[in-house]
């Protein structure tokens, strides 16, 4: 009896230092190639950071479905946008041509682009669906300059960990890690299905992630700060939405 | 049931479900469930607006889906290595045929009790139903549910063409999730009509004394 109750005591005293050991070894492992979300803490941070680690294992680089140009719906729903600003209709008036893109942060040449200037770099197109997470979803063709672009000309520093990024109103902002910010599909939208985007789907200038979900696209973008951290931003929890109750990580 | 209620309260924010690949309010929906929404955008019967409680029920969703898929992988691996589910949840050879299911409904509806061999044993109908809880309804809404995810299915885009589509995806995981309430509905009422602390203990614990010693 004695004996089974050492022999018990010695075998679970070693799981339990492996166990903590192991746990030590996989968050280190896990810091180091970035598994970790900017809203890990609290109670579901357990759970959201096993979704963000298994996603960045299991794809960095395939990109987000693409579908044929005969599933373009034909009435794609733009959700609410806040009334526009006197300053928006004013810009909007003028044809956006004074709409400015600021670029800082991290990087060798902060940059300040006009849409001109966007237009002039590779531009693609792709048609990928919208997903909200309310459940809703449309397909349409969106037509931009990838981020990866904008971000190779301000040569983004290496110790650049996130891309943050502001809308026009600046309390909405945003955040993507570098493999989301290097991904070719990651598009500064400025046309949506062969004309120039619509304000209330985002216009003149949207960030469109088709891997994760809607409101990760930030509508009405005017500022991209490139950091190495992401803590200085906001409540530091790596964009607007957790300080709303959403994660910060949407493709689930 | 942390699943079905933050599940249901997702729902709430769009209580309109579609088939294919895309739906949304200015698209014809497959059906819609007669509740209110908690987003002024959706168009409802009714004159108001619940409150939103996406956020956390989302982190919530998740959190508990990743808890339920851990512990079914753990009980899945042990119900094959142990040969529970060959021993105690396929059903005898001789209880393959439509005549015994017959009896077994009969005596369901004939309430009539029991015989004591079913104390330590499933019958055919348990057996069934645990099966295709545990081999087909469980699989579907998770395969459903990651078919949901933008990033998962840009990984693996079979999983949700299968399904055909995005929305097909979502509406399959809702009537799923149905069929999950009303076995858990149906196993509750049977616990508690055949005995609920005998049958807890036996579950707990995995001993059952004969109902000649229950107190």
């Amino acid at each position: 009896m004695n004996e089974i109750t050492r022999r018990k005591l010695i075998s679970g005293g070693v799981a339990a230092a492996a166990g903590v050991a192991g746990l030590g070894a996989a968050d280190r492992i896990a810091k180091r190639y970035g598994l970790i979300p900017p809203d890990s803490g609290g109670i579901y941070g357990p759970g959201e950071t096993l979704t963000y680690a298994c996603q960045r294992v299991l794809n960095v680089t395939r990109p987000a479905r693409e579908f044929p140009p005969s599933m373009i719906s034909r009435n794609p729903f733009a959700n609410e946008i806040a009334p526009p600003t006197a300053a928006f209709k004013q810009l909007q008036a003028g044809g956006f041509r004074d709409w400015r893109l600021v670029v800082d942060g991290t990087v060798a040449h902060p940059l300040v682009l006009s849409l001109a200037d966007l237009k002039a770099m590779p531009v693609r197109s792709q048609i990928t669906e919208v997903a909200c997470e309310e459940g809703w979803s449309y397909v349409a063709e969106w037509i931009g300059t990838p981020l990866s672009n904008v971000l190779r000309e301000a040569g983004v520093l290496p110790q650049t960990r996130y891309i943050v990024y502001h809308a026009f109103e600046k309390n909405l902002w945003g955040s993507i890690d570098m493999a989301d910010a290097w991904d070719e599909h990651t598009l500064l939208t400025m046309g949506m299905n062969d004309g120039d985007l619509p304000v209330p789907f985002g216009g003149p200038l949207r960030m469109r992630l088709p891997r994760q979900l809607g409101y990760k696209s930030l509508k009405f973008v005017t500022h991209i700060t490139a950091t190495d951290d992401i803590r200085k931003f906001g409540k530091g929890l790596g964009s607007v939405d957790p300080e709303y109750g959403y994660s910060w990580y949407a493709g689930i | 049931m942390a699943l079905l209620i933050t599940g249901a309260l997702i729902v709430i924010s769009h209580p309109r479900f579609y088939w294919g690949e895309v739906g949304n309010v200015n698209t014809k929906p497959l059906f819609v469930i007669p509740i209110p929404s908690s987003r002024d955008t959706v168009p409802t019967s009714f004159g108001y607006v619940m409150p939103d409680e996406n956020g956390w029920s989302r982190y919530l969703h998740f959190e508990a889906a990743w808890v339920c898929v851990l512990t079914a992988l753990v009980y899945g691996i042990y119900g094959v290595v142990s040969g529970h589910f060959r021993k105690n949840l396929v059903p005898d050879r001789h209880d393959l045929n439509w005549r015994a299911y017959g009896e077994r409904i009969a005596q369901y509806l004939r309430r009539r009790p029991p015989d004591r061999t079913e104390e330590t044993s499933y019958n055919v109908l348990q057996r069934t139903a645990y099966l295709v809880v545990i081999f087909v309804l469980f699989p579907l809404v998770i395969w459903t549910g990651l078919a949901m995810s933008p990033a998962f299915t840009a990984s693996f885009p079979l999983t949700v063409e299968l399904l055909g589509g995005r929305q097909s995806a979502r509406t399959i995981h809702f009537l799923v999730s149905w069929l999950l309430l009303f076995f858990l509905i149906a196993h509750l009422t049977m616990v508690a009509v055949s005995g609920f602390r005998s049958r807890m203990r036996g579950m707990i614990t995995g001993t059952v004394k004969s109902s000649g010693e229950d107190p």
